[in-house]
């Protein structure tokens, strides 16, 4: 930083050029065709990518402050339930679903705009850059960041291939340098060696990867699928969009992509801390029978999905599903099977609705609802908890509904509450809620005549996740191809170095060697280069290499004092973005 | 006494070493402020030998000086600060080692206790960060030593060490099924190395602030506040162009620090794309899909675009130098608030700090 503030005296050295010279705000003739010009201009600055960065970083602000409600829309009802005022308004713009609003999607399809617009000219200038020769030895050394001179006996000629044999390196086909030897006249010879070309090759495939994980992120989405379905021990699904509890698709999903396997879960196990309660191993055995192949055993646990017909089935969720049997006052069976109760905390609380419909003509219909205690204990005559998730004495708690379910409405019920709208608690005679407790094993009698309740057994149930997405391979590769270039484009020192060896005019036997050397930013490693170079160098026609000097002029301001030397001599500005485009 | 127990004094252990450096690189500043402030009373010529000593700056003259070994051009010998002394040098170095093997210790204890590696819950998470900041502090005052540095990075790792025994402090346990993977040492080491990386990188940014408005004569202060005139008045000493900052002097030049300042943040940024992409890939195995902007992810995302922001503002024309290390303030930020405020306020998927 110069520390006088004269930016208008910046001082750039030969051998630098500004790939960004045109980045600057001129105004546009008129005219379409001028309009998309001066626009796509724009986009292709630096200044605008900036911008649409820093856009993007704020725009993705609210969708961790909202609730959003592709996670969580039980959230984003609740939020609008309690701010009627606000709510609505935030939901017109996107709050509630940031990543997929108009203005959301906007910023990030300019920014990608505008990085292609910056990357085409660029891979261009870079294909051209890699077939031309490293740019010609400067006139001048003096304002070069780093310096070294050096004495040799061999001829300026010898001299200079020396050095530019030591800057391509052991290598033949691999040179660290690219080199080019000349011949400047009256006997003087330069050498001037580049390196550093993967930076931009990294850099430009760090950005072309964005690109591909874009696409492929888009068509993923396009092609994706996704259903979840709960599965009761000894039970099992076909892999067809009706035997699923949700499904979602992308809009290019084509329904040929599910292969009909069919999943049998044979049994779910899951072991707690005993001491903090806390879940340690998940364990779902089933049988999978993919279509040509034998049925095989295998297993689904959390961190391991299942691979089946192209897709993949995730263990997200499990629970108890109690086995009853319900049989009406006439005492025909009117119900059974085995109903998922949803867990509700770390102890497995489990609340869930066995719904049974009338069977026998003139019966109500039943609603029994409640919680499953997968260890009860009782703390009061009323109330009971569980303490543990291990099934150790299962209690199944149960208040008793009757009247219409509201199953023909032809509405969609939610299977996991109750629409009482149209049923009556049962009471007790002295007016408190009829309640059923009962074990596995147990039978009991329903209030008011209704019928039995059976608790036969308490099977588990799995939640499975299945999910396809074609894309996810270009996915991880573009995701690893952007990390590798940057990494690459980052760590890659870019250098130039410069040896010119010149005959000394009062000495006829004598060459006189200086050298120089640039890198783009700061480069701490820029005098060892040089160093290097001239180690390598021959002292006498024949002879082994010589002693060097070099020095590294540091733009180091000691003091703040601006009437000193320090500025008699130009600064290399490191935020000079002209220096910087080396 | 349990490991567990041996891990947890162990910490205290380190956090005190890490109270003793804080000290003493911040007696050393003092000393340092000192000096420079008597030089600065001194005429010219010596204030300009007392300065040459500090900055390893090669001034006009010292390009002539002959043969002299490449290494200590730029300034990046291991010259004492000018004012300081090498056995105060001495003793914020040693406190810094101890702290680190103290922490080191405790964190394999810690691993030891719980039979897996420290690294999944707030507790350990912020031991592990506090560890990798100290050590890369420690690498880089080895080639030069800086002071500021020092205090700004003992000062959060005190905080954060501090916050964890007292706060984040869960028994050492085993984990639930979800992050029984190897990506928990993969994802979760590497967010943690970055997040060291980026303290340090952080501290050597408002190191180059502060130079940058010394060397440009510039700070807010010197001008008007308007209404909040007394203010300013009150602060006037603190103006970072007047005799409190003299030991701004002794510093590299904005120049360098912003290079340092890149440099590890360049480090950190890698690291955290490939936290990212490795979150992302666990994301898939263990919840069916590699992103669903859930909080954290947000906020990963967010810090990681702020500091994509910040590379690009270097490289662009009016954004560079103190501007673009603004972005390094915001992108630290956030990375913090990505650790804080989305674990212990927000639900979410990442709600695996224990508490
Ligand atoms: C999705 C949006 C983008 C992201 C995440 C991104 C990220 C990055 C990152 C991390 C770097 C660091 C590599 C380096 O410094 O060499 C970089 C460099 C660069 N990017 Fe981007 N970029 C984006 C868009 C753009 C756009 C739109 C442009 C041009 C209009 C652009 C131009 C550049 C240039 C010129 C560099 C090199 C900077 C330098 O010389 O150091 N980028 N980008």
């Amino acid at each position: 930083m110069s520390a006088t503030g004269t930016s208008d005296q910046r001082y750039t050295p030969e051998g630098i050029d500004d790939a960004f010279a045109g980045d600057t705000l001129v105004l546009p003739q008129l005219g379409p065709v001028g309009w998309l010009r001066w626009a796509w201009r724009q986009l292709s600055s630096m200044r605008v990518a900036l911008l649409l960065l820093m856009l993007l970083a704020v725009a993705a602000v609210p969708g961790s402050v909202f609730p959003q409600r592709p996670q969580f829309p039980e959230k984003v009802a609740r939020y609008l339930l309690d701010h009627p005022a606000l709510g609505p308004l935030l939901d017109r713009v996107g709050m509630f679903d940031v990543y997929t609003s108009v203005w959301f999607s906007a910023i990030y399809l300019l920014l990608f705009i505008s990085l292609v617009s910056c990357i085409l000219p660029r891979t261009r200038s870079h294909l051209r850059a890699l077939r031309a020769q490293p740019p010609r030895t400067p006139r001048r050394f003096e304002r070069f960041p780093a310096l070294g001179s050096t004495v040799s006996g061999a001829s300026p000629e010898a001299v200079v291939h020396a050095a530019a044999s030591t800057l391509r390196g052991r290598y033949r086909r691999l040179p660290r340098f690219r080199t080019d030897v000349r011949d400047e006249g009256e006997g003087t010879w330069s050498v001037s060696a580049e390196r550093g070309y993967l930076r931009e090759t990294g850099n430009l495939v760090f950005h072309l990867a964005l690109v591909g994980l874009l696409v492929s992120v888009a068509t993923g989405q396009l092609l994706h699928y996704r259903g979840q379905t709960i599965l009761v021990e000894g039970h099992g699904f076909a892999n067809a969009q009706t035997d699923y509890d949700t499904f979602e698709a992308g809009s290019a999903f084509d329904p040929a992509t599910l292969v009909p396997f069919t999943l049998g879960l044979d049994r779910f196990t899951s072991r707690f801390d005993p001491r903090t309660l806390q879940s340690r191993a998940f364990l779902a055995e089933v049988t999978l029978a993919e279509p040509g192949k034998n049925p095989r055993a295998t297993t689904i646990q959390v961190n391991h999905p299942l691979t089946a017909g192209g897709a993949k089935v995730y263990l997200q969720g499990n629970g108890y599903a109690p086995d009853v049997v319900v049989r009406d006052a006439a005492g025909k069976v009117a119900f059974s099977g085995a109903v998922p109760f949803l867990p509700q905390d770390t102890v497995y609380t489990s609340n869930g609705v066995i719904k049974v419909p009338d069977v026998s003509g003139g019966q109500a219909q039943i609603g029994l609802v409640g919680s499953l205690l997968p260890t009860a204990q009782q703390i009061s005559p009323t109330i009971w908890r569980s303490i543990d998730p291990e099934p150790s004495d299962p209690v199944l708690v149960l208040a008793v509904w009757s009247g219409n379910l509201g199953l023909d409405t032809g509405r969609p019920q939610n299977v996991y509450t109750l629409d009482d709208a149209r049923m009556k608690k049962s009471v007790e005679a002295d007016g408190t809620p009829a309640t059923l407790r009962i074990r596995p094993g147990e039978t009991v009698a329903l209030p008011g005549g209704l019928g039995t309740l059976e608790f036969r057994a308490l099977p588990r149930f799995v939640a499975l996740d299945l999910r396809y997405d074609p894309a996810l391979a270009f996915v991880l590769t573009f995701a690893l191809a952007a990390l590798a270039g940057l990494a690459t484009s980052l760590f890659t020192p870019r250098r130039r170095v410069w040896v010119r060896a010149t005959p000394d005019p009062h000495e006829p036997r004598r060459t006189l060697v200086t050298a120089a050397a640039l890198a783009r930013g700061d480069d701490i490693a820029l005098p060892t280069e040089i160093d290097r170079v001239l180690a390598g160098l021959p002292t006498r026609p024949d002879g082994p290499a010589g002693p060097a000097s070099s020095d590294t002029r540091s733009d180091t301001e000691p003091d703040t004092d601006h009437d000193r030397d320090a500025h008699s001599r130009p600064a290399l500005d490191p935020h000079d973005p002209e220096e910087a485009q080396t | 006494m349990t490991v567990g127990d041996i891990s947890t004094l162990l910490v205290w252990g380190a956090m005190t070493a890490f109270t003793v450096g804080f000290l003493a690189y911040t007696a050393d500043l003092a000393r340092i402020a000192e000096a420079a402030a008597r030089a600065a009373g001194r005429p010219r010529a010596a204030r300009a030998l007392a300065a040459g000593g500090a900055g390893g700056s090669a001034a006009g003259s010292s390009r002539a000086a002959g043969p002299r070994p490449a290494a200590a051009g730029g300034g990046t010998g291991a010259v004492p600060a000018a004012g300081g002394s090498r056995r105060a040098e001495g003793i914020s170095r040693a406190t810094t080692y101890l702290g680190v093997l103290l922490l080191l210790a405790g964190i394999v204890a810690r691993g030891i206790a719980a039979g897996r590696w420290p690294t999944a819950n707030m507790y350990e998470f912020t031991l592990v960060g506090a560890l990798v900041a100290v050590t890369v502090l420690a690498v880089v005052l080895r080639r030069r030593y800086i002071p500021f540095l020092g205090v700004v990075v003992h000062g959060i790792a005190v905080l954060a060490l501090a916050l964890a025994l007292l706060v984040f402090y869960v028994q050492a346990d085993a984990v639930q099924p979800a992050l029984q993977s190897y990506w928990l040492v993969l994802h979760v080491g590497v967010a943690i190395s970055a997040t060291g990386v980026f303290t340090v990188a952080f501290a050597a940014a408002v190191l180059q602030v502060l130079k940058d408005a010394r060397e440009a004569g510039r700070s807010r202060l010197d001008t008007p506040w308007q209404r909040f005139e007394p203010v300013r008045a009150g602060l006037q000493r603190w103006r970072v162009t007047g005799p409190a900052w003299e030991w701004l002097r002794s510093v590299p030049s904005a120049r360098e620090l912003e290079a340092l300042s890149f440099r590890l943040n360049s480090i950190g940024f890698v690291l955290w794309t490939f936290t990212l992409i490795g979150g992302a890939i666990w994301a898939e195995h263990a919840w069916g899909r590699y992103w669903g902007w859930d909080p954290k992810e947000v906020g990963t995302f967010i810090a990681w675009v702020v500091y994509a922001a910040y590379l690009h503002a270097r490289t662009t024309r009016g954004w560079s130098g103190r501007r673009a290390a603004y972005f390094v303030f915001v992108g630290y930020a956030v990375v913090l608030a990505n650790f804080t405020v989305i674990n212990l306020f927000v639900t979410g998927k990442h709600s695996y700090s224990g508490l």
